[in-house]
């Protein structure tokens, strides 16, 4: 096998997985903090991705210039969410919380279905085919862009639970809720803002992904089994895991894209989850 | 044996009545419905037996499976292959199927159980395997991978109990042998030791190891009848639609929907998957139903209503229908022995 051919495609698996990365990000930072998993992470960005390119469509509006918009509009559809539908649920038993996003799950991918039907669907830049020549490496431009813009994300984000007001409220909501309570945060408010800040990050993905993938309704619910595999591999509740993670289920599903058959590359991530799972459950990257 | 016995004697007369009145019906009910009522009928036998087999694991022993599509779908590929390849009966088959998924979840308890795996990891282990298996039988050409595995089909006029070959009479008195089967076994293990120590397990298990019950061999036993069980039920799929797709039978929307019936019927309650299965064959029929009256073909409408009856339900409902109908008729003193 040539080496520039193996070194392109690490390299593109390596960007998309940034990608990845962000969208578990999202799952990773409520479920760190809520202690809730968002059995609808995947629909979640389906319906972005559904929106990005319909405003393409509609409007010939760059994806790019959706971000900030889809964005905001996500974190209020998550605030909302989690204020009114899943916070009656934070004390209930976990198949009960997952019976709840199923049923949310549920209702997202077949709206998208009933409103736009089983095709795929994509969005067509000018830019599409541009690429870079570094050395042996030929990278697509769009593929560079989404990498960047999610790791600025990621670094928005670090900044935000470092240095802001709130975003240290929401650390201490995690680390130690009674004391949270104790001195007086409201808690309701701030698991409110954290998953609004999770679907927000999983917005951003989605509308970053409608430049590499096409996206079909059903593509929501294999989204969502994808994060999964993410954050458990980088451990859930981790920022820095779900980031390396998301570029280690990225390359490695490139790489046996090309070592193995295309339709078996998910097979790959599976075993790695698996062994995970059997000699490190606590995730690759997690803090203890 | 003796437990199982006392169910019947120690039992209350009014439910334990109301109980064989069902059964007899159950057994009449094919010489009186049509062909559509039967099959709809086999349907919620169906899930009500792997709703119970989920049920022991998850509503007694308190560990959330989410891939029991796997059990399915390796239990109906084990069967399916040893009776079109070498011709052997499925009820050796069975034997086979029943080993085959005792021994994947053993691997899987053993896994998870060692490291204390609990609640939502354990969850997305079951489901990595379950997906693990799908794509894996995608390319397992031995049963026809992505393309499908199909078994001969015969005229339905004749019956073959032997190969379980005929008309679909033979498979509804299959399913309510099994589903009745599961029930009691429910109804002994909730009785047994085994019971207490998994009831044990799922309301504190601290505690339990604490007061000297051997946890992790009891979780891997509750495991192991589970699947079990749903290997049977893999086994009735397979020679009842005689067709297989790794895509359908190891989906995730499977493992879904065995969970559906007990959790809608009432978790750990022994009444709770049959009820549940009753009511969502019921509920999903009856939209279809509605919207053919109505003249409305649209693709996932049907869905969007059932995701919304399942949200709604699981708001005001958290502990399942069960409940409340045994207080309401006066059967309270099982939904209290659910521990609900």
């Amino acid at each position: 096998m040539p080496l520039d051919l193996v070194l392109n495609v690490l390299v593109s698996g390596l960007l998309t997985g940034l990608v990845y990365g962000l969208m578990a990000l999202g799952l990773s930072v409520i479920y760190g903090v809520v202690r809730i998993v968002n059995f609808a992470h995947g629909e979640l960005m389906a319906l972005a991705m559904y929106v990005t390119v319909i405003a393409f469509a509609a409007l010939k509006l760059d994806p790019l210039w959706m971000l900030l918009p889809v964005a905001l509009a996500f974190f209020g559809l998550g605030y909302g969410l989690q204020r009114v539908l899943v916070n009656p649920f934070i004390d209930r038993p976990e198949h009960a919380q997952f019976m709840l996003l199923l049923a949310l799950a549920l209702i997202l991918v077949n709206g998208l279905l009933l409103a736009f039907g089983p095709d795929a669907r994509n969005v067509q830049v000018d830019y599409a085919m541009d690429s870079y020549q570094i050395g042996v490496l030929l990278v697509d431009k769009v593929r560079i862009v989404c990498a960047g813009v999610a790791l600025l994300c990621c670094t928005l984000l670090w900044a935000i639970f470092r240095f802001t007001g709130f975003g240290k409220a929401i650390r201490a909501c995690a680390d130690n809720l009674l004391g949270a309570r104790v001195v007086g945060l409201n808690v309701a408010h701030l698991y409110g803002l954290t998953f609004g800040i999770g679907c927000a990050c999983v917005a951003v993905a989605g509308t970053l992904l409608t430049l590499l993938v096409d996206v079909t309704p059903a593509s929501g619910p294999a989204y969502t089994l994808l994060a999964f595999i993410i954050v458990i591999i980088g451990g859930l509740g981790s920022m820095p895991g779900a980031l390396a993670g998301g570029v280690l289920i990225g390359v490695s599903e490139a790489a046996a894209g090309i070592v193995f058959t295309p339709s078996a590359k998910s097979m790959v991530s599976f075993a790695l989850l698996i062994a995970v799972l059997a000699f490190k459950p606590q995730g690759l990257f997690a803090r203890r | 044996m003796n437990d199982l016995l006392a169910l019947f004697t120690e039992a209350s007369p009014r439910p334990r009545n109301a109980l064989l009145v069902l059964l007899a019906l159950l057994v009449l009910a094919p010489l009186l419905i049509d062909r559509y009522l039967l099959s709809l009928m086999i349907l919620v036998l169906y899930f009500a037996f792997v709703g119970q087999a989920w049920n022991i694991m998850m509503g007694l022993c308190g560990q959330l499976s989410l891939g029991h599509a796997l059990y399915v779908g390796l239990g109906a590929y084990t069967a399916a292959a040893l009776y079109q390849h070498f011709g052997l009966t499925p009820w050796l088959g069975m034997l086979a199927a029943v080993l085959v998924c005792v021994a994947m979840a053993t691997l899987i308890g053993w896994l998870a159980f060692r490291f204390g795996i609990a609640g939502t990891y354990f969850a997305l282990l079951t489901i990595a395997f379950a997906e693990f298996s799908r794509i894996g039988f995608d390319h397992f050409t031995w049963v026809g991978g992505s393309g499908g595995f199909f078994l001969k089909v015969v005229q339905q006029g004749t019956t073959d109990w032997l190969n379980l070959r005929g008309h679909p009479r033979m498979f509804y008195f299959l399913a309510l042998a099994l589903a009745t089967g599961a029930f009691l076994l429910t109804a002994w293990l909730m009785r047994s030791r085994a019971g207490y120590y998994f009831r044990a397990i799922r309301d504190n298990e601290e505690a339990a190891r604490a007061a000297g019950v051997d946890t992790f061999r009891y979780k891997m036993i509750a495991i192991q009848i589970s699947a079990a069980l749903t290997a049977l039920a893999g086994v009735f799929f397979a020679f009842y639609y005689n067709n297989l797709f790794p895509e359908q039978i190891f989906n995730m929307g499977r493992s879904i929907e065995i969970i559906l019936a007990p959790i809608i019927g009432g978790v750990g309650t022994l009444f709770g998957p049959v009820i549940g299965a009753a009511l969502l064959t019921l509920l999903s029929e009856g939209l279809s139903e509605l919207l053919q009256v109505l003249g409305i073909q649209a693709p996932g409408l049907k869905q969007i209503l059932y995701g919304v009856a399942l949200g709604l339900s699981i708001m005001f409902m958290p502990h399942g229908v069960w409940p409340g109908i045994a207080r309401r008729f006066g059967l309270a003193r099982d939904a209290k022995d659910a521990g609900k």
